[in-house]
């Protein structure tokens, strides 16, 4: 039995958005800058992507911008926003679990003269309403937070923060890093006093190397990559035309029937979750439990063995997971976000995140239930750690 | 700032390591084991414990426990296997490219994971040698270890 379960990395295209991308390759292959008819066609599909993906998050079409994923609308909502507002002030707030492409991007900040405050998150993993509210200050013009967090899947007080960020007496931008949340959590760019948000279609089903930035109208920002940028964009470049359709159409499959999937995956993940919990020992939960976690996120360590083999060994059973283990990267050190929390680096170093998409079915959940003890069971048995070490 | 940037075949396992992962071989707790040693933490996330049973300066049989990657229990297992029935001497010789390419090259990215079984058979044999040179060939089982 094949089971994917790392949709939280990245997803298979459903067929219906390879369908909706084809022709735009072969037949459908004009540049939408110009108004001959090919160009139209292209700009017209651009146009019906905007506004299927602006209707899913109340936005309006033209505020959707896209981009080449997530990462890039990061870098470009968090280096542009400073840059344009640099003369409000140099000082921006994010949290420490953030994706590498928000943290890495503030560094870069840092550097050039913004001052950056990276607050703590509680064991859970959910933001510090209070840390938030007191590092804000007359220089503050940002404030980047992600909605879920990618790893153990807590959900952030977005709603919360929007409203404390409203009641400023000067105007602080809102980015919000949506990839992980996007077709799982609702979201509501109005409700959520949101002003720029990234998502990415390859984790909803759509394909690689597209996303977008949501940008609130009359957001003041500076392009950070050079070239001809038309009136209807702000990076350079032609735009990735059959991606986008890909996009709009994945997203317009994502919220047909959004709580039917919502519930669907939340069913699963308990059922994960509750079976894992009754049939292996010594296990460590990251991140919440219930209505305040993704419904597509389960994250477990797995004490006295290490990731990459339970890794390894369901993949040899035909499941696919990731690991917060530390042998797999480039720094060997274990995951920042499981550091925020204060898991210990022995207990990190054995994190398995599992990761749903509306396609799973309950059986694969039996299967992995199935599997998964066994690999455990047969790790601890060769492991030098032995119960109680840590 | 420049970035390193490398080949993603630095991450690759061969054919022979991902059998060995699977199927590896001595692994598993000695009953009196002539020697022991443990090298590795599992807070930097690898750790390997191995056993020797020498006979007369001679090896006779080799065995690890494994808290690592798939590099790290390959290592161990083809460590294991190749100083079975060597004499001291010659198992301190083995460098690790000799390992290495019995698993059909380790990547690189993997090489720290695979140093570490390496670096507890030379523990072990050196831990061997101090006990030697302290009490002759000892015939009680390694202290601190219980059996089974």
């Amino acid at each position: 039995m094949k089971v994917y379960l790392d949709n939280g990395t990245t997803t298979q295209v459903a067929k219906e958005v390879l369908d909706a991308m084809l022709p735009y390759f072969t037949e459908k292959f004009g540049h939408p800058i110009f108004v001959y008819s090919l160009g139209q066609e292209a700009a017209d599909a651009i146009e019906k992507a905007q506004k299927i993906i602006s209707k899913t998050v109340n936005a309006k079409p033209g505020e959707i911008i896209f981009t080449s994923g997530a990462t890039e609308a990061n870098d470009l909502a968090i280096r542009g926003i400073a840059y344009a507002n640099r003369k409000s002030g140099n000082h921006i707030i994010t949290t420490k679990i953030e994706n590498p492409s928000v943290l890495r991007v503030c560094e870069e900040l840092e550097k050039e003269g913004f001052k950056v405050d990276y607050l703590d998150v509680d064991p859970q993993g959910f933001v510090n309403l209070d840390q938030l509210q007191n590092s804000i200050n007359e220089k503050t013009i940002l404030v980047s937070v992600m909605h879920v967090n990618d790893e153990m899947g807590t959900i952030e007080p977005i709603e919360e923060i929007g409203k404390i960020l409203r009641e400023q007496k000067h105007k602080i931008y809102f980015h919000v890093n949506a990839a992980a949340s996007y077709a799982r959590v609702p979201i509501d760019v109005e409700r959520m006093n949101i002003n720029a948000m990234s998502i990415s279609a390859h984790k909803i089903h759509g394909p690689k190397g597209v996303g977008a930035l949501y940008l609130r109208g009359n957001t003041p920002i500076e392009p950070i990559a050079y070239g001809y940028i038309s009136l209807f964009t702000l990076k350079p470049g032609t735009e990735n035309v059959p991606a986008i359709v890909g996009f709009g159409r994945a997203a317009e499959l994502a919220f047909d029937g959004f709580e039917k999937h919502v519930e669907h995956m939340r069913k699963l993940r308990d059922r994960l979750m509750t079976g894992i919990e009754e049939k292996i020992q010594h296990v460590v939960l990251h991140g919440p439990k219930g209505d305040k976690r993704s419904p597509a996120n389960v994250n477990y360590s797995f004490k006295y063995v290490e990731g990459e083999s339970v890794l390894l060994h369901l993949d040899l059973n035909g499941i696919s997971v990731a690991t917060g283990s530390a042998c797999s990267t480039r720094k060997l050190e274990p995951s920042h976000v499981l550091t925020a929390i204060g898991v210990k680096p022995e207990i990190a170093h054995g994190a398995i995140r599992f990761t749903l998409s509306r396609y799973n079915i309950a059986e694969e959940m039996d299967y992995v239930l199935e599997v998964l003890p066994k690999v455990i069971e047969n790790l601890r048995k060769i492991s030098p750690v032995k119960p109680g070490a840590f | 700032m420049p970035v390193e940037y490398t080949e993603r075949s630095l991450l690759k396992y061969s054919q022979q390591i991902i059998e060995l992962f699977r199927n590896p071989k001595n692994v598993g707790e000695m009953e009196n084991p002539t020697v022991t040693a443990i090298e590795g933490d599992p807070t930097c996330g690898d750790m390997m414990q191995m056993f020797l049973k020498i006979d007369g300066d001679k090896i006779t049989d080799a065995k690890f426990l494994s808290f690592g990657c798939a590099a790290n229990i390959a290592t161990g297992s083809m460590v294991t296997e190749i100083v079975k029935g060597k004499t001291i001497d010659e198992a301190e010789k083995i460098s690790i490219k000799e390992v290495s390419n019995n698993l059909g090259g380790l990547p690189m990215l993997k090489m720290h994971c695979a140093v570490l079984a390496y670096k507890t058979l030379k523990k072990a044999i050196q831990e061997y040698r101090q006990m030697k040179a302290k009490s002759e060939v000892p015939k009680t089982p390694a202290q601190g270890q219980k059996d089974g």
